[in-house]
């Protein structure tokens, strides 16, 4: 199968990869995929005492559309507040990849984990 | 960009040069273009005794008189034909087939046919190395168990299965035994002078002949019958119509010819390129040779980099064409089910690579995919919350996942 130049981009540097401590207040990680499935994604945000996404980590198991999504996902996070965080949807990550169909899902997980990471988030600050 | 590396010969192998170069003899105006068929002029004649060379050239390797060669256009029809012509011509016998999990598709989807059409078929489990449990075959057996067929070395896993073991319980219950053996001949020695084996499936394309064509073995002493699924001008001894493709045919012929003069060498060879690989890898953490080490063909290396996704590391290691057992490289989300049937963890089936070796890898070769492949493994590790996780001491196993 043949890659997008961007896909190739981010799977070859991809951005943001590490990993933040998931006790610390500012932090929501979002774990999101199966080993089964042949990919798992983690994403994590540290967000400021003003609601903005400061910062963007992770890490992921899968193929390089996976990887390429979560990457990507990292660099736009950044700088937007929480519910444009949860605004973002697979569509818009599938087209800035040009994903063909079968890798649709790969942009699929990548909402989810951004969905799963802020809802963390939002659990420890309602807590 | 130079070639990727050709590291994948199991899924197929180039024409050899001096095959090519038959086989062009064999169609112009110039060459021998006659129907070898045709019984009324020297074109045809020459076009005959140019396939009954090819025909002893490929009962030559696997110890076969030529009346039991049956041409077809490769291991998949040949299968087929085994299968369905036993199935149909002794179906009042017994309506009973028995096969293993891990074979080609080209048997499990024929055996899917069969029982469409009133067939009863049983898909033996594997032993976790590969291997075909000799006992569990032996109490599978039934009254009306007319068919077991059982691949010589299985394509993604090249593990060899013991045909004179199996034989000889299918002989002592009066079941015909079928063996595909695409992925063995040539490259280990097949003689069915002695084999208890009554129909064997060939291709050419996997030992450096040409795509397209294939043969079956089918027994003369016993005697098996078959009924044919080709029907027209009873080619073949009626057991398969069709014009025979005369270059093609030269073209099995003559690499069955140069496998044989090869063989031994070319085992020892490609079994030293195979082990420096492996010796390459065995010494990093998390590393599974999938399917029974030593019982197995020496050219494959089917092997799991846990924690790392197959085709991404496909993707990173583009400069070699290998194969993955990783479900991305299908259509479906599902991973290999040959490598699924050893009980492999979805997680170890969906790393898997296989590399397999042949005539035209070098050392070098061998050599640059080790660091290639070492530096990327760790690069994707490295990228891999699994591999975290590992490293943090949790048991992936008891990790509730979000499945999607």
């Amino acid at each position: 199968m043949a890659y997008s130049e961007k896909v190739l981009d981010h799977y070859e540097n991809p951005r943001n990869v590490g990993k933040m401590d998931e006790s610390d207040e500012n932090v929501g990680t979002g774990m999101v995929g199966a080993p089964a499935c042949g990919d798992v994604m983690r994403l994590q945000i540290k967000v400021s005492d003003e609601g903005v996404i400061e910062d963007a980590k992770f890490k992921t198991y899968g193929c390089g559309s996976a990887i390429a999504s979560s990457s990507l996902v990292t660099e736009i996070l950044k700088g937007m507040d929480l519910d444009e965080a949860v605004a973002i949807s697979n569509s818009d990550i599938a087209s800035e990849l040009a994903l063909p169909p079968v890798k649709i899902h790969c942009s699929v997980l990548a909402e989810d984990a951004i969905k799963a990471a802020v809802a963390d988030y939002k659990e420890k600050h309602n807590a | 960009m130079s070639n990727p590396t050709y590291m994948d010969y199991s899924s197929t192998t180039p024409v050899d040069p001096r095959v090519a170069k038959k086989m062009a003899e064999c169609l112009t105006m110039e060459g021998n273009f006659g129907n070898p068929a045709s019984r009324s002029h020297t074109y045809g004649w020459e076009a005959e005794q140019a396939v009954d060379n090819a025909r002893k050239q490929v009962a030559d390797l696997i110890g076969a008189d030529t009346r039991e060669i049956v041409w077809t256009s490769g291991a998949t029809e040949s299968n087929n034909l085994a299968l369905k012509g036993i199935a149909h011509f002794y179906e009042k016998r017994g309506k009973h087939i028995i096969t293993l999990r891990t074979e080609h598709k080209a048997i499990l989807d024929t055996c899917r046919q069969l029982e469409r059409e009133g067939f009863e078929v049983t898909y033996l489990d594997p032993m976790p190395n590969g291997l075909l449990d000799i006992e569990v075959f032996k109490n599978t057996i039934r009254e009306d168990t007319i068919l077991a067929s059982f691949m010589h070395v299985n394509n993604e896993i090249g593990v060899i299965q013991d045909l004179h073991a199996i034989g000889d319980i299918c002989r002592e219950h009066k079941v015909f035994f079928h063996v595909d053996a695409a992925q063995s001949v040539g490259k280990i020695p097949i003689d069915l002078g002695t084999l208890p084996v009554d129909l064997m499936s060939f291709s050419a394309h996997k030992i450096y002949g040409p795509k397209g064509m294939g043969a079956l073995y089918v027994s003369r002493k016993p005697r098996v019958r078959l009924e044919a699924q080709m029907h027209g001008g009873g080619h073949e001894r009626g057991m398969r119509s069709g014009t025979l493709a005369t270059h093609q045919i030269v073209g099995m012929g003559e690499a069955f010819a140069i496998a044989q003069d090869n063989m031994a060498d070319e085992e020892v060879r490609t079994r030293a390129l195979r082990d420096r690989l492996y010796a390459g890898f065995s010494d990093m953490e998390e590393v599974v040779v999938n399917g029974d080490f030593e019982q197995r063909i020496g050219s494959n290396l089917n092997i799991s980099f846990n924690y790392v996704e197959g085709e991404s590391l496909l993707m990173a290691i583009s400069n070699i064409a290998v194969s993955s057992g990783s479900a991305c490289t299908s259509a479906s989300l599902e991973p290999s089910y040959v490598l699924r049937a050893l009980g492999l963890s979805d997680e170890l089936a969906h790393s898997s690579i296989r590399f397999s070796v042949g005539r035209y890898t070098t050392e070098k070769d061998v050599d640059d995919a080790i660091i290639l492949v070492r530096e990327k493994v760790q690069k994707l590790r490295d990228l891999s919350p699994l591999w975290d996780m590992f490293k943090d001491g949790v048991d992936l196993s008891t990790v509730v996942w979000a499945a999607h």
